[in-house]
């Protein structure tokens, strides 16, 4: 076998596709995809809706993210304490979380519970009331995690690095906020936030387990099919990020700590975007294939400078970060950095060769079944498919699309993007 | 008490070099999932070679002279599969999720490195500042720093007493000889369990593990250094310095091994107070712990912390029920302490309700279910248990959590969260942050 033959290939069969998936469009706004799947027990409901950073004014930064992480703190109809304990009781979760574009949730729960776990969502996000003591418990937590993100020498070096490749972009700003940011935000921005930015319109609700589409749809409408909010702005989009003019460098100084956080690129493309596959299966070779691809074979395999060295692509609704990532030791940063930067280059000098190209195309096709595997996972890839308009038939295609996609073409998005005299570097470390 | 029962029996089968095998058959997607378990981990690292296994592991993925290692990387993640490994107190274990239809590589690739390691000098050398590496970037989490200060004080004598990844002074000074030395006496078919869950018919899956790891010869018998701990005698604290804002603290017990009978009431009364916890290691998700005892009370009514979790692993030896919590910073951590002690006070006074029980059950069981989702994590699960007891512990876990009394909780407590058996560990930071 020669290694540009197909070295996997997917059994449509067993893939998520327009045969079983279900699609509605309530008349609010809300548009549901349901996948059941009764080899399992379990039934996992995730979704989203236009309510992350992008919505903030800057000094509020990390209001969406406090409003998305005290929803469950109470609710018209049930005390914290009741909400959990509904929840917990048939060992069933739910979380928010605060994106820049979207608020975001997950719940799971076996499937028989669905109910209550649906219900539990309709109140959490519509009926909302901040108790006054659950926010500042709320404000503690956030305020401990920042002070912990400040110790945290890879987040830091990814707040540095968006700060240099992002500066005057919305991407620039934390969705957590910063320490100043999160003590000024009151009971009343919560409130006023959620009452403006919580609705119907553009929400996106996927179901995928153990439930018939037509109980997950009646529970759903029961919940949310009744709710309005005419106040809800236009969804906001983002500009584009123009490379930086030349190459900059920031170093965040965390005392005492042994190792330093390296990460350094560029910002991406679009998961909207023509190159998105091109940048995705170029970036495998450069630093994901195997342990890590050529970043990984040339920083860890042979110089033996990290534990970890990777480069990703983190595409979402506008130019996400591309970048390469290290752990090493304080006194090698400079070593590491310039061999990322060696790697690099090769990869803008010519073409990726074909067989490393068709491995990484090959790898890419045949995780898809791992991914999804799971009830989360299948939630997850529909929530995708809405939010990027890929189709009810994107994962039997998908195999086809990535498979079109040439060295050439890897080579060329790359030399679009990624540029070493216009680099941002971001490390973090003593 | 029958419907409990999520999982369903798997006989071992034991071949004649010792090799056990556990196989499962699962056809919901086309994918099998393999793993390769070895009965040694850093409870059997003696000072001066602490880390040794874990640096084996790292060594396994370089490669034997018929698998060089970029051929290996390459044949495998071509695939798409999955491919990792994990060095535990008790035992090392390396697994691969692949297509059905390329599974065999992984079958071939692991009874070859069960003994044709390279172990090549300039590969040891390099890993070296690997692994060194990797404990640095731990060593950059207060959380480390503190677990591996409390675990010192916990373990004068067992072996339990160090960190998996090994000190700092043994990775510098450990050469070639000490890693081939642990491979070979360790790496045998008659210390190690091949468990296969997935996509595949029994019968043949067996003809092809008998064929690929049939001739291996086993060694000599496997030496056990573990000593045993002595019973602790007084209440241990220590403090930890280093930078930040935070004030961290973890409290643990001494508690028996997953093998004991008071294992289980242990596991319901951890339930009760940290939060409920499955065995899942790949994917399912977890249960919240807001309504659990300590949540409540240190968290919500007292607000003494500002989170809290606990962990009581399932190992050979007696090991550690451990309390993890960040103090709230407008309290002191002997406030927080006092409310923890209230909490546990609470349970060796009063056993707790039936409904109670039940709840941790319930939990149990959709965890579980979460965790059945992942073929990978049913084959973990069929190795998992054979470490340090059976694979019957797990399947019959959920009933067994069933067979807990509440006074058997009770009992528990009184006999284990005594301040004399415990150590208290405290992370206080150099405030160098806002």
């Amino acid at each position: 076998m020669t290694s540009t033959q197909p070295l996997a290939s997917l059994r449509k069969s067993s893939l998520p596709g327009p045969d079983d998936i279900t699609r509605r469009e309530m008349e609010n706004g809300i548009t549901l995809l349901i996948r059941p799947n009764f080899n399992t027990l379990s039934v996992t409901v995730s979704g989203y809706l236009m309510a992350g950073s992008l919505y903030e004014p800057l000094p509020k930064m990390g209001l969406a993210n406090f409003v998305s992480s005290t929803l469950m703190r109470g609710t018209k109809d049930h005390s914290f304490q009741e909400i959990y304990n509904r929840l917990e009781s048939i060992g069933a979760s739910l979380s928010f979380s605060g994106g820049t574009h979207t608020a975001g949730f997950s719940g799971k729960s076996l499937g028989a519970d669905l109910d209550l776990l649906i219900e539990t969502i309709g109140e959490t996000l519509r009926r909302p009331t901040f108790p006054g003591d659950h926010v500042e418990r709320v404000r503690s937590q956030l305020l401990t995690s920042l002070d912990l993100r400040a110790q945290n020498t890879s987040e830091m070096a990814s707040l540095a690095f968006d700060e240099i490749v992002y500066k005057g972009h919305p991407y620039q700003y934390p969705e957590d906020g910063t320490p100043e940011t999160a003590s000024t935000i009151t009971r009343d921005d919560l409130i006023g936030f959620h009452r403006e930015h919580y609705g119907p319109r553009e929400m996106v609700i996927a179901v995928a387990g153990a439930v018939e589409p037509d109980k997950a749809l009646e529970t759903i409408s029961n919940s949310l099919g009744d709710w309005h909010n005419p106040d809800q702005p236009a969804v906001q989009t983002v500009p584009p990020a123009p490379p930086l003019e030349k190459t900059e460098r920031r170093h965040y100084t965390i005392p005492d700590k042994s190792q330093t956080d390296i990460v350094l690129g560029v910002a991406g493309p679009s998961r909207l975007s023509p190159d998105f596959y091109a940048a995705k299966i170029g970036n495998s070779v450069l630093g994901q294939f195997g342990m890590m691809g050529w970043i990984g074979e040339a920083v860890r395999n042979k110089a033996g400078l990290a534990y970890y060295a990777y480069s990703s692509v983190s595409s979402s609704m506008g130019p996400g970060p591309w970048t390469v990532s290290a752990g090493v030791d304080p006194d090698h940063t400079e070593q590491a950095i310039q061999l990322i930067k060696q790697e690099i280059k090769r990869f803008l000098d010519q073409p990726v060769p074909e067989e490393e190209f068709a491995d990484s195309q090959s790898s890419y096709i045949g995780k898809l079944p791992l991914a999804l595997e799971s009830n989360a996972g299948v939630a997850g890839s529909l929530l995708n498919i809405e939010r990027y308009q890929l189709g009810l038939d994107y994962f039997h295609r998908y195999e086809e699309m990535v498979r079109e996609v040439t060295p050439q073409d890897a080579f060329r998005v790359a030399n679009a993007y990624l540029d070493l005299q216009r680099l941002g570097i971001a490390t973090a470390g003593p | 008490m029958k419907e409990q029962t999520l999982l369903e029996k798997v006989q071992p089968v034991r071949l004649e070099n010792g090799l056990t095998v556990m196989l499962k058959e699962i056809h919901t997607a086309p994918l099998v999932s393999h793993w390769v378990w070895y009965r040694v981990g850093s409870r059997d690292e003696i000072p001066g070679k602490t880390g040794v296994s874990h640096w084996v592991e790292h060594m396994l993925f370089k490669g034997t002279p018929r698998f060089p290692a970029e051929e290996l990387e390459r044949n495998i993640s071509r695939t798409g599969g999955i491919w990792n490994a994990l060095t535990y107190l008790d035992w090392t274990t390396y697994f691969e999720t692949m297509p059905v239809d390329k599974i065999d590589l992984a079958l071939e690739l692991e009874a070859d490195r069960m003994t044709n390691g390279s172990f090549d000098p300039q590969e040891v050398a390099r890993e070296r500042t690997v692994v060194i590496s990797e404990r640095k970037g731990r060593e950059n989490s207060p959380g480390f720093q503190l677990k591996e200060a409390l675990r010192a004080a916990a373990f004068r004598v067992h072996p339990y007493h160090h960190e998996i990844i090994g000190d700092m002074a043994d990775l510098k000074t450990m050469q070639r000889a000490d890693l081939y030395e642990h491979y070979q006496t360790y790496y045998r078919p008659n210390n190690a369990l091949v468990a296969v869950a997935g996509d595949f018919q029994t019968d043949s899956m067996l003809e092809r593990i008998k064929e690929l790891y049939g001739d291996l010869s086993p060694g000599e018998e496997i030496p056990r250094r573990a000593r045993p701990e002595p019973a602790q005698r007084g209440e241990h604290r220590l403090n930890v310095e280093g930078p930040g804002d935070t004030t961290i603290v973890e409290v643990a017990y001494h508690t028996p091994p997953a093998s004991d009978p008071d294992f289980f009431p242990l596991l319901i009364m951890d339930s009760l107070l940290s939060g409920p916890r499955g065995l899942n290691l790949f994917g399912g998700g977890g249960v919240s712990n807001k309504t659990s005892r300590l949540y409540r009370s240190m968290v919500e009514e007292n607000e003494v912390a500002i989170d809290i979790h606990g962990g009581l692993p399932a190992t050979i030896d007696p090991f550690l029920y451990s309390l993890h919590f960040i103090v709230h910073p407008q309290t002191s951590v002997d406030e927080a302490l006092a409310i923890l002690d209230e909490e546990i006070t609470r349970m060796q006074e009063t056993p707790p309700a039936r409904e109670e029980l039940q709840r941790a059950m319930k939990q149990a069981q959709a965890l579980f279910a979460y965790g059945s989702e992942s073929i990978t994590n049913q084959a973990f699960w069929l190795g998992f248990a054979e470490m340090f007891a059976e694979y019957e512990w797990v399947r019959s876990y959920v009933e067994r959590l069933a067979d807990v009394a509440p006074e058997d909780v009770q009992r528990a407590a009184m006999k284990y969260l005594q301040p004399q058996n415990r150590i208290i560990g405290t992370y206080l930071p150099q405030r160098n942050g806002r």
